[in-house]
């Protein structure tokens, strides 16, 4: 097989994948919409994505060898929260936790700071 | 309508355009195939962590049957996705295999989690546009890293962070619609299990299968009596 034919091939075949995990869903469950197991599942579950996915990617962000194991994620994560319940404005709360994160990294004040 | 879809998905910009310049990136310098296969990728298949998978993949000269499986067990947590979204997507119509094909776990965080009106068709056409924006957001991303390679010059580090923000954004704007913690406690607690199980690529998966299971057991516990003929469905 050439290079670029593997290549289109190679795509085809990964996209068949990843739409495959997508659409199997609605495929095998769409006839029980109304099947109150499916609606016990609709309205809990992205709740419990959403916070399973905040905690598996805040944890990812964090720095785990710094002085003080993962406080980059946990401060920067912990500003989110509490702006959001004080202004409950999405973008600000996103806005001033990445910018925090981002000093946080760039400066290294973590890594180096304490140490001297 | 473009300005309110452009403000919803702004979190995911900041996340998707540093993200899909590491792949374009990664791609470029890490492969020989030609640049625009990176935006290509973006395009057709879609998936952060996936197509990051597939340089590695591609690396290797995987073999097909392999590529399908490495693919399709990376992207597994999807199928779990579509189970919240059935009767929202049903009215669709065209739009409905787009909106599939476009949920990444961003786009399904904005979609379940967003205020919608009564208006089903117009909250359908705005979810239509949100997945659409950002997977331009992807693709762009996408293209600007292969194209520049080596030679990204600017120091976005951290900028990533944008997309935990929004995951912790969107955890606390569930919590308060759904007046429950119950399963946001679960996700958590699932997220931690999973954590100390299993290796990084099998943890979101992992999670998402345990917290499955706990609602599972949740809807059991809270309906004893009415599913007296007995089927189950899963």
């Amino acid at each position: 097989m050439s290079d670029t034919s593997y290549l289109v091939a190679f795509i085809a075949v990964a996209a068949s994948a990843t739409f495959a995990t997508r659409i199997i869903p609605f495929l095998f469950f769409e006839r029980h919409t109304e099947h109150p197991l499916v609606k016990h599942l609709g309205r809990f579950l992205p709740a419990a994505v959403m916070a399973l996915l905040a905690t598996v990617f805040l944890q990812r962000s964090g720095n785990w060898a710094a002085v003080v194991p993962g406080l980059d994620a946990i401060l920067a994560g912990a500003l989110v929260v509490g702006i959001h319940l004080w202004r409950r404005n999405a973008l600000l709360s996103i806005a001033t936790g990445t910018a925090a994160y981002m000093l946080i990294s760039q400066t290294g004040v973590f890594e180096v700071g304490l140490v001297g | 309508m473009n300005a309110l879809v452009f403000r919803l998905t702004l979190p995911i910009l900041f996340g998707y355009l540093p993200l899909g310049m590491a792949f374009g990136v990664l791609f470029t310098t890490q492969l020989d195939y030609a640049w625009w296969a990176a935006p290509l990728m973006g395009v057709v298949i879609y998936a952060g962590a996936g197509q990051i998978l597939a340089v590695s993949l591609l690396a290797a000269s995987a073999g097909l049957l392999e590529v399908f499986i490495a693919m399709f067990v990376l992207n597994a947590r999807h199928l779990f996705y579509g189970l919240s979204l059935l009767g929202q997507f049903r009215r669709a119509g065209w739009k409905k295999l787009y909106l599939i094909f476009g949920l990444t776990d961003e786009t399904y965080s904005l979609l379940t989690s967003r205020a919608r009106s009564h208006d089903t068709l117009h909250e359908l056409d705005v979810d239509f546009r949100i997945t659409a924006f950002n997977q331009v957001y992807w693709v762009i991303g996408c293209t600007l890293g292969a194209l520049l390679g080596r030679n990204v010059a600017f120091d976005s580090t951290g900028i990533e962070f944008a997309l935990v923000a929004l995951f912790i954004v969107l955890t606390i704007e569930q919590l308060k619609a759904l007046g429950d913690a119950f399963p946001v406690w679960a996700g958590a607690a699932a997220a931690g299990i999973a954590m100390i199980l299993l290796p990084a690529a099998h943890q979101l998966i992992g999670a998402i299968a345990i917290v499955t299971a706990v609602l599972l057991l949740q809807y059991r516990s809270l309906r004893p009596k009415s599913n007296a003929e007995g089927r189950s469905h899963v």
